[in-house]
């Protein structure tokens, strides 16, 4: 049984329809957050399932998975918190904002909340680089950017979700 | 037939005079998509060609390439014909596709279906970078839009053209914004470059004849077919004609995106619209296309340059993609090295050798080098390396992730020393 | 007829040595030809090159010409002026053009290469002490020819990786040592369609793994040892199991499929074998009108089957029911007083993987008493192969557009992989390969057409293309008539029927003797009837079910249909390396029935527990012969090791027993045997033995100088073999053959039988490594006809219950039951089966 086909099926046929019927292959990174959809990470088992729909190996679809950073196949937090550190928004003070943000929410860089809720992660440039400090989030919702931000306010970010999350 | 206003010189970020621009109706009531009707009802493709030839626009992706000739580089003897818009941009210190795509899409969108008609293209990919997620879910909306509004689709306004525009978002790798790259991962392979030949324009997306062009580059084509190659020449300098976005990000009091004639000068970038340094620091080095650029001493001689194609190598760098970083005396360039070297290392795809183990020796040494845990050995060492990597390389990333190292340590000797 | 199309050739310059190659030809392979060595790693002569590795760079110049009047533009000697580039290039990537110039001993580009060798060396672990590629690996050689005396990168930055990867059970990696040239997943993707390794991650993190299930489990594997230009890929048999210098190498042939792959035995002396020769691995050997340089997995490791320990030392002969050990010369009168006896009622029955020696012996043996001889193979056809066969100067590399292979009843990829692959490639060179078959099969990749019919109607469909050819057809049946109605027949007949050339090959799908007798047939007759035979590159190809069947068919022995009668009241039964009590229960009850049972074999099989005579023979790396495969090449093999004591080669024993009955037969060597083959068989006339060891030069050129271009499979030394004339090829005519279609009738679920590779057949099973790789029984059938079972079910079939797994499959038509083949199931062609819970 194809878990993901059941699930999304309408959904994969719309991805399916923007290449041509005999480049399904070109459908592998769609199908990936898709999959993703659901817990922010892929597992093995909709790795293979995506080979089926789309006719490929499991070890094709895993070599898309290992090349791309927004892919995961490791659980982290359902809110992968990605601050820009790279050197434009470094130069406009996004190191010192890491680091004050991971001290205030007791959260490493790298690692996930004991709660499980998000994680932190230091990434190369997302192309904001005029209103750093600033990251993505990263969550079964897709990506969202928070711009010019300050500890406090992503404070007050995570506590929402908490509150959301119960 | 309403017109497109342009205020000024902005033709890209028009939405900073046309506030509602970004509403399809405030668009369509100053003569949007009428070019587009009369393009495809009264025009040839090679016209269409000719006029964007004719006009000087040259790609804003970074290399510069002349974006008529390119289009004629397509084979007209194998079909059909793709035009794949690049929307990746990831180049540190770049974000100027996305505040066009984001504030300005009409223009946006009615430049590439001008472009995907003269090329002959019935489908157009947008390969956005995988961060790009909402702005790519608010294209696919305007995307449906046109479509209601009869602009996409099967035989437009009674003619035998057809055109569907689709999205595809990246997933985070830089190297995609490399077109071959891009191609393949869009044809759902390892996003790693080709060999080059053959170019796209002869094989590309699915063996077809692509053309990939900037954001940017495409986003003029609408309003260069309204009102002619003259028009566009008029602004800018003979080699480098039109306008250009400067992405301005770093120690600057104003960071953001300006729009200038191609010729304006780094001073008037820096000084008049970007505010002049944080505190009133002394500027050291501007990079002029991103974290890939040479980092080019900020003397007077290079404030006072004109910004265009063929000035900036005038001073051991490139215009690129116009994001100019700017550093003052505050920063550090083994700092500075490090942090690019970490970029490339991280970015780079790992298919060319050079590439692969060069920026992560070169990482290892700029680490070093940086926390003063090395002597100047280590720094002749790094010279060195970059070094052997120029020249070697399969794409232009491997040679990229060399400018920064190379330059800093040749312009920037006391900063080396121990 | 072929069409000779004149290659454009293109005079260029390598370091000053003037070449002149094909147009299109890389400078790397033209630098190859006249001896130049310009060093690679990422680039392989059988692969599209990638420019990744960027060993291979060249200075390159162009003859500079003016712009506008074209004219040659001269230097201060009045010599063409050359324009070289900024950068160097790569040659595996550049094509040749006139005039070229290439220059790889200056300084800049000796500097390049020690500085890309540098790069790699940062990242290697530079382990080579205990390395399985130390003394045979091109990161090692190139590094000491070109590349830096010493590192500069500080050791203790290395990156660090998994040392001892499995990838699959066959496969070991050590991701210190991958170079990350992409030799390894470019093989599985390209050329072998089966891309079940690949990368992960990116940059310096890049990674080969494997994410299928289960694993690296490719029929192709071990080919990516050979080309892995370090020593990141190893074999589970030979890692750590010998130093590459330590090793002899022995030419030798494979025998278990029609392909007849060429190998290389790798052996050594070993103390703990007594200081005699053991083998240490298989390689291939180059012969690019065979196996190229490839062999499939169960040729490089199945050879284990033929060292393993438990081989049979000594003749055995039955006493007060137990086997007791006895002098040759005991057994040996034994059996010839038997056979005597046994006169007309002698029943000899070969296996199809002995030698031609072999069989010459055994057929003289049972003529001389009258007795029968029966060939254990599957399928008939042998004397239309020796008809009508592929015609002199064949090479399937050569077909390509405008020529069309037709590949009927066959799993190719399982039945011969070698040949799957060949008809791949002559896809992607353009043939137009058409398939018949009843499911689809991975060989389905590549068809430009596909047929599909009913399992029995084999024959029928072929018969339809030719009735779709010329209508006129007499005695045509309306199964036939119906189907030469079909769009995807008459389609494929024009194809067939405009192709330039035209190679037919008949696999043994679904099929018993019957079934493969009419298929065979019809095959010929459509060869004939649209002119594609007696020509290079046109006839039959048979995809035997065992390495030398042909070679059995051209000695006169052929399989019979009669089999079980005859075992049955045999009054003595010799069975030669062939295992059909193993195979199926039906054979099996036959021998239990025959008089008196000379079995002659390497291991204790099935049979052999019902004989009365045991005769230890000799393995395929012990002795020499010759055998004659699906192309109707003879090929030779030598002896790579000391034959295990007690043993004799199997024409030897033959003879021994024939001299004790009066049949002068050659007992001393195989090229004595060979001399009275080339004396009685026509088409073996031409021959003569040391023709067979001749070799020509071929292109790539691989070898051990070469090692890091063609990788570590050896170049031919010890023969090409040779091609046999066909009738046809004689232009002797060859009337159509009239035949009556074979009808299956049943009513319930039908049996057929199928081949996969990995069998449980007398020779995978020995082999310690392939044993874990062989399915268990099973059978397999359409989902929807599965409806309530579970995964084991009871069979019955041809009388006989058994228990088996159940594997299901949507390929497999509805109303099908596949059962594979020697896998101890009593299938031996269509029939009746019925399945229980
Ligand atoms: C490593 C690398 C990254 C690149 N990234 C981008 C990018 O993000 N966006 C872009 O438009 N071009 C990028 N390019 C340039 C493209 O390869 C290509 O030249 C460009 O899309 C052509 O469009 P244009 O002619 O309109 O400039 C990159 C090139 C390289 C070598
Ligand atoms: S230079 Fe080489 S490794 Fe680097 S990104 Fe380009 S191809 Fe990949
Ligand atoms: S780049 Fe030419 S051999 Fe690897």
């Amino acid at each position: 049984m194809n878990q993901l086909h059941e699930k999304y099926a309408k959904e994969i046929a719309e991805i399916l329809a923007k290449y041509p019927a005999d480049r399904k292959r070109s459908a592998v990174m769609p199908l990936i957050y898709l999959a993703q959809r659901d817990g922010n990470y892929i597992t093995k088992q909709e790795m293979s399932e995506i080979g089926e729909i789309l006719e490929i190996t499991t070890t094709e679809v895993a070599s898309i998975v290992g090349f791309y950073t927004l892919y995961h196949d490791k659980p982290g937090g359902k809110y992968r918190i990605q601050v820009c550190t790279d050197m434009p928004c470094a130069l406009r003070g996004a190191e010192e904002f890491l680091v004050n943000l991971c001290e205030n929410v007791g959260v490493k860089v790298g690692e996930t909340s004991e709660d499980g809720l998000f994680s932190i992660e230091a990434v190369m440039c997302l192309a904001a680089c005029d209103k750093a400090p600033m990251f993505q989030v990263q969550s079964d919702d897709g990506i969202e950017y928070h711009e010019n931000q300050t500890v406090e306010d992503t404070r007050a970010l995570i506590d929402g979700w908490k509150k959301k999350e119960g | 037939m309403a017109e497109h206003k342009v205020t000024g010189h902005r033709i890209l970020l028009r939405h900073r005079d046309i506030p509602e621009i970004g509403k399809f109706e405030v668009y369509t009531a100053q003569g949007g998509f009428d070019t587009f009707k009369k393009v495809v009802t009264t025009m040839q493709p090679a016209d269409v060609k000719k006029l964007v030839l004719d006009s000087g626009l040259r790609g804003r992706g970074g290399a510069g390439f002349p974006t008529g000739r390119k289009w004629m580089f397509v084979d007209d003897n194998n079909w059909p014909h793709y035009l794949v818009v690049n929307a990746d941009e990831s180049e540190p210190g770049t974000f100027k596709d996305r505040e066009i795509m984001e504030r300005n899409p009409w223009q946006f969108l009615e430049g590439i279906m001008c472009s995907a008609f003269a090329i002959g293209a019935n489908e157009i990919y947008i390969y956005l970078r995988g961060e790009f997620w909402q702005l790519a879910h608010e294209l696919d909306r305007q995307i449906g839009r046109l479509r209601k509004e009869k602009l996409l689709g099967e035989k437009l306004f009674g003619s035998d053209y057809s055109l569907n525009i689709f999205t595809h978002l990246g997933a985070g790798a830089y190297i995609c914004g490399e077109e071959t790259a891009l191609l393949n991962s869009l044809e759902g392979v390892l996003g790693q470059p080709r060999l080059r030949p053959p170019f796209p324009p002869a094989v590309g997306l699915y063996d077809k004849p692509t053309v990939v062009n900037n954001v940017e580059t495409l986003a003029n084509v609408a309003l260069i077919l309204e009102k002619g190659a003259d028009w566009y020449r008029s602004f800018g300098t003979t080699e480098s004609a039109g306008t250009k976005v400067f992405s301005l990000s770093g120690r600057v009091n104003k960071p953001g995106n300006y729009e200038l004639p191609l010729g304006a000068t780094y001073r008037e970038l820096i000084y008049e619209y970007g505010g002049g340094i944080i505190d009133n620091k002394k500027i050291k080095g501007i990079m002029s296309a991103g974290a890939s650029s040479a980092v080019i001493i900020a003397n007077d001689e290079a404030l006072d340059t004109p910004m265009a194609y063929e000035s900036v190598p005038k001073l051991g760098a490139d215009l690129g993609s116009a994001s100019v970083i700017i550093l003052d005396e505050t920063v550090d360039m083994r700092w500075l090295i490090n942090k690019t070297i970490h970029f490339f290392n991280h970015e780079s795809c790992g298919k060319c050798t050079p590439c692969r183990e060069g920026n992560y020796w070169m990482r290892h040494l700029t680490e070093r080098i940086w926390h003063g845990q090395s002597d100047q050995s280590d720094v002749i060492l790094l010279d060195n390396v970059a070094k052997n990597m120029q020249g070697k390389c399969l794409c232009a990333l491997g040679e990229f992730s060399t400018m920064a190292v190379v330059s800093s340590i040749e312009r920037f000797p006391e900063d080396f020393k121990a | 007829m072929a069409e000779q199309v004149k290659e454009k050739m293109v005079t260029l310059t390598i370091d000053d040595v003037e070449v002149t190659v094909p147009e299109g030809t890389l400078v790397v392979d033209a630098a190859k030809m006249v001896d130049i060595d310009i060093p690679v790693f990422c680039y392989h002569p059988k692969m599209d090159p990638v420019g990744m590795c960027r060993m291979c760079l060249v200075d390159v110049g162009f003859p500079m010409r003016d712009r506008e009047t074209g004219q040659p533009i001269l230097d201060e000697d009045s010599k063409q002026a050359i324009q070289f580039g900024r950068t160097l290039v790569t040659g595996c990537t550049q094509v040749v053009s006139e005039g070229m110039v290439v220059i790889g001993y200056s300084d800049k580009v000796k500097k390049a290469r020690s500085d890309i060798l540098e790069m790699f060396l940062t990242s290697h672990p530079l382990d080579c002490p205990i390395c399985d590629k130390g003394g045979e690996c091109p990161l090692q050689n190139l590094t000491m020819s070109h590349g830096p005396g010493e590192s500069r990168f500080l050791f203790d930055e290395k990156k660090h990786n998994e040392k001892h990867v499995p990838l699959g059970e066959l496969i070991y990696l050590d991701r210190e040592r991958c170079i990350h040239c992409a030799r390894c997943t470019r093989f599985q993707d390209e050329i072998v369609d089966d891309p079940v390794i690949g990368f992960y991650n990116r940059g310096r993190s890049l990674e080969i793994t494997t994410w299928s299930e289960p694993g690296f489990d490719s029929y192709w594997s071990g080919n990516t040892t050979d080309i892995c230009p370090v020593g990141a890929l190893t074999t589970a048999d030979f890692r750590f199991r010998a130093r590459p210098w330590e090793m002899l190498a022995s030419a030798s042939i494979c025998t278990q499929c029609a392909v007849g792959c060429n190998l290389t035995l790798n052996t050594r002396r070993e103390a703990k074998s007594d200081g005699r020769l053991v083998v240490k691995r298989v390689m291939p050997r180059q012969n690019e009108q065979v196996n190229e340089l490839w062999i499939c997995d169960k040729g490089r490791f199945n050879y284990h089957y033929a060292a393993a320990d438990d081989r049979l030392t000594s003749p055995l002969v039955r006493k007060d029911g137990k086997f007791e050990a006895v002098s040759w010369e005991e057994a040996l009168d034994l059996v010839a007083e038997k056979f005597k006896a046994a006169g007309t009622s002698l029943v000899t029955l070969a296996g199809g993987q002995l030698s031609n020696e072999d069989y010459f012996n055994l057929g003289q043996l049972s003529g001389h008493l009258g007795g029968k001889s029966a060939l254990y193979s599957g399928m008939m056809g042998g004397s239309l192969t020796a008809k009508l066969g592929i015609g002199l100067d064949s090479n399937l590399a050569d077909l390509g557009a405008g020529d069309a292979i037709l590949v009927a009843a066959s799993d190719l990829e399982e039945e011969a992989p070698l040949y799957w692959l060949r008809v791949k490639q002559a896809a992607e060179r353009g043939a137009a390969l058409i398939v018949a078959n009843p499911r689809r099969t991975k060989t389905d990749r590549y068809a430009s057409l596909k047929l599909r019919y009913g399992y029995g109607q084999e024959a029928a469909v072929v018969m339809a293309l030719i009735s779709a050819i010329s209508p006129k057809q007499p005695n045509l049946s309306e199964d036939v008539k119906s189907l030469a109605k079909d769009a995807a027949v008459k389609e494929t007949a024009q194809v067939l029927a405009e192709a330039n050339n035209l190679v037919v090959f008949f696999g043994s799908e679904g099929t018993g003797l019957a079934q493969s007798e009419a298929l065979a047939k019809a095959c010929a007759n459509l060869l004939t009837a649209t002119g594609h035979t007696g020509r290079p590159n046109n006839g039959l190809i048979g995809v035997w079910d065992r390495g030398n069947v042909q070679g059995a068919w051209d000695m006169g022995l052929q399989p019979s249909p009669s089999l079980f009668e005859d075992l049955k009241a045999a009054k003595a039964a010799y069975v030669v390396s062939a295992d059909p009590a193993g195979d199926d229960p039906a054979l099996k009850m036959a021998l239990v029935k025959a008089e008196f049972v000379v079995v002659q074999e390497l291991h204790h099989t099935a049979t052999m527990e019902l004989a009365d005579v045991v005769l230890p023979a000799q393995s395929f790396i012990e002795r020499e012969g010759s055998a004659t495969n699906g192309e109707r090449r003879v090929q030779r093999y030598y002896p790579a090791v000391t034959p295990v004591p007690g043993t004799k080669p199997d024409y030897a024993i033959t003879a021994e027993i024939g001299v004790r009955l009066g049949k002068q037969l050659e007992s001393l060597s195989a090229g004595m045997v060979f001399t009275q083959v080339v004396g009685k068989f026509a088409d073996y006339a031409d021959l003569d033995y040391q023709a067979l060891a001749e070799v020509q030069d071929q292109w790539p050129i691989i070898g051990r100088e070469d090692l890091y271009y063609g990788g570590t499979g050896y170049a031919n030394k010890q023969g090409l073999g040779v091609q046999l004339n066909t009738a046809a090829g004689r232009g002797e005519p060859v009337p159509l053959e009239i035949f009556d279609l074979p009808e299956i009738k049943v009513d319930g679920l039908l049996a057929v039988p199928v081949t996969s590779l990995y069998d449980q057949g007398n020779s995978m099973r020995y082999a310690a490594v392939m044993f874990p790789r062989i399915a268990a029984t099973h059978v397999v059938m359409n989902p929807t006809d599965a409806d309530g079972f579970g995964e084991h079910v009871g069979v019955t079939l041809n009388g006989f219950d058994a228990q088996v797994d159940l594997m299901l499959d949507e390929k497999v038509p509805p109303g099908v039951v596949l059962v594979p083949r020697s896998f101890g199931l009593p299938i031996s062609g269509p029939t009746p089966i019925t399945i229980k819970k």
